[in-house]
């Protein structure tokens, strides 16, 4: 197994804001060797891969592989632990309380999913209310409308303000005794805006609410510890971490994950079956039925420690940096507006420019080898009360720097010029 | 700019891009259809008047890309005059066109017609963008077909 080591960083390197430097990250993505050129500006659709994750899912493969908790052989057995080793590393990385509390679910979107059909089925009814957000993608969205449909609960929304922010003011006045759940971005994916979850924790939990924090793009930026945000579900995708694609985390409360029934059936998740009773697991491998994307795990584990090994305070601080190096840089292009993200942006800049549509624009930065998002990023609500059809947007990454960025503005110019 | 994107956006695409012809609705069009990329949200309506068996009247309105624009604008251009299976005969040759399909030869006033629209066939090179040259004309079959209040979508 391959294990992470410690960056020695060169004093007299020249290095850029967030104590490390991107250009000689680049070369640990193997991505980057084999696209020269190439301006990565969509992790926050997904994040490139280091060596250091795509080998080690190749030496698992190689060397370690077997199915996880049934085997008796030693293959078995080796496997296993490096699964379980894996969920240790995510329990760390969000500072839970325990290793059960972590489920290995696809993504984001199956862990919020899971939350809704197990927890939301368990415990809402008629009359109930969930409260989300103007900010949330479609996954934090479509699965509570669909249990609604079914169970007859309100979904209500709390809008944002005039910047584009989280309206804490108007959160509170939606929170009612009728709240059970908040289901909320920890950071907007379409925009960039980030929410002060602290807070919205504590106004949730003083009406007895209980809140699910869809930390997708937070993840990969922010330092999350769950129980200093006191929140009580907290979901991520591997993917947008630097890791593989098809495995993502549920956090949850022990107790509350406990409490919850059964999501789907089959191997891993029972003691005992007979046909006429089936006796269930604890936590967390009552929620993973069938045999998990173990090697995904393993993968994801390596990217934890890809970014514990950068440090989460040097990432935050390059990410904030080079937001605000963005902002100032795209701001200064004569007719582009940038999408309102509220009071704190972070890694995201999505904005629109006079005269040239998104599609347009990012097919000509593609020819400039910048790759960005255009479209509605899975937020069409949030992009419709702001007012766009569609954005273009550019997410950053430890591997993005500033001439990135500077990278980026001359093929909007470019585009700008060639459409108006 | 690059050669190929100059391929893409022909002067004759930004033209209609930000020109478009044809952009406004018919008040008593006897056929219309929306159509609705799901992709990039985008949007057109296209407007008919049939005589009989003839189109004496098309435009469209909506918002969109320069090319879903430019597509749209060349289309009401070339489909005024023809027939309704004219019209059909123009659509499967483009989309054969712009996808990379097998075209039939056209009979030679249609032929011109289609040369016409010749310069939107560099979406073939961006796969991504194919659909933005053909929502307009999945908006004039739906149309044809007698419309409905579903838009036609391009997915």
């Amino acid at each position: 197994m391959t294990t992470a080591s410690p960056r020695i960083v060169d004093p007299a390197s020249d290095r850029l804001p967030g104590g490390f430097d991107p250009r000689r990250l680049r070369t640990e993505f193997p991505i980057f060797a084999n696209n020269p050129g190439l301006v990565f500006l969509d992790s926050g659709a997904s994040a490139q891969k280091p060596a250091s994750v795509i080998d080690q899912i190749a030496d698992y493969y190689r060397t370690d592989y077997a199915n996880v908790h049934r085997g008796v052989y030693h293959l078995s057995a080796r496997s296993t632990e490096l699964f379980e080793a894996a969920r240790v590393k995510a329990q760390r990385f969000l500072n839970a309380a325990d290793p059960r509390e972590i489920v290995f679910v696809r993504g984001a979107t199956e862990a919020i999913n899971l939350v809704a059909q197990s927890w939301g089925a368990a415990f809402l009814e008629a009359g109930d209310e969930v409260l989300i957000s103007e900010l949330e993608h479609h996954s934090n969205i479509v699965p509570w409308q669909l249990l609604r449909d079914r169970l007859g609960f309100r979904l209500v929304v709390a809008p944002i303000d005039a910047t584009g922010g989280l309206d804490l003011a108007a959160f509170a006045a939606h929170l009612s005794p009728r709240t059970r759940l908040v289901a909320i971005t920890h950071l907007a994916n379409a925009t960039g805006a980030l929410v002060p979850v602290e807070t919205v924790v504590e106004l949730a939990h003083r009406v007895g609410a209980r809140v699910l924090v869809d930390g997708c793009q937070a993840a990969p930026r922010l330092d999350v510890d769950v129980q200093a945000l006191g929140c009580d579900f907290y979901v991520f995708s591997g993917h947008k971490t630097y890791g593989p694609t098809g495995i993502g985390v549920l956090w949850g409360r022990h107790e509350l994950l406990a409490a919850m029934p059964p999501w789907q059936g089959g191997g891993e998740m029972i003691l005992n079956v007979t046909f006429e009773k089936t006796v269930y697991q604890e936590p967390p491998h009552r929620f993973e039925a069938g045999t998990p994307d173990i090697s995904g795990a393993i993968g994801l584990g390596t990217a934890l420690d890809f970014i514990e090994s950068l440090g989460r305070a040097n990432i935050l601080e390059h990410e904030e940096a080079l937001t605000g190096y963005g902002v100032d840089r795209l701001s200064r292009i004569e007719g582009l507006r940038l999408v309102g993200a509220g009071q704190r942006r972070l890694g995201i800049l999505s904005f629109d420019l006079e005269g040239v549509h998104p599609h347009d624009l990012a097919t000509v930065l593609d020819r400039h080898h910048v790759a960005v998002r255009a479209g509605h990023h899975c937020a069409q609500p949030l992009l419709e009360k702001l007012g766009y059809p569609a954005t273009t947007r550019a997410s950053l990454g430890v591997y993005n720097d500033e001439a990135d960025i500077d990278k980026l503005a001359a093929a909007i110019e470019a585009a700008r010029e060639m459409f108006t | 700019m690059t050669d190929d994107l100059r391929e893409l956006y022909q002067d004759i695409i930004l033209d209609h891009g930000r020109r478009p012809r044809n952009f406004r609705p018919i008040e008593h069009a006897t056929h219309t259809a929306q159509g609705y990329n799901p992709l990039c949200g985008d949007r057109v309506t296209v407007f008919l008047t049939l005589d009989g068996d003839r189109i004496t009247d098309v435009s469209f309105q909506g918002r969109g890309c320069a090319i879903s624009t430019a597509a749209a604008s060349l289309m009401t251009e070339v489909l005024k005059g023809k027939s309704v299976e004219e019209a059909r005969e123009l659509f499967a040759h483009f989309h054969a066109r712009v996808t990379g399909g097998e075209d039939k030869p056209l009979p030679e006033p249609l032929a011109e017609e289609m040369e016409r629209l010749e310069p939107l066939t560099g979406v073939k090179a961006y796969p991504a963008r194919v659909k933005c040259a053909t929502l307009s004309w999945h908006a004039l079959e739906a149309a044809l077909k007698g419309g409905g209040d579903a838009p036609v979508k391009t997915e």
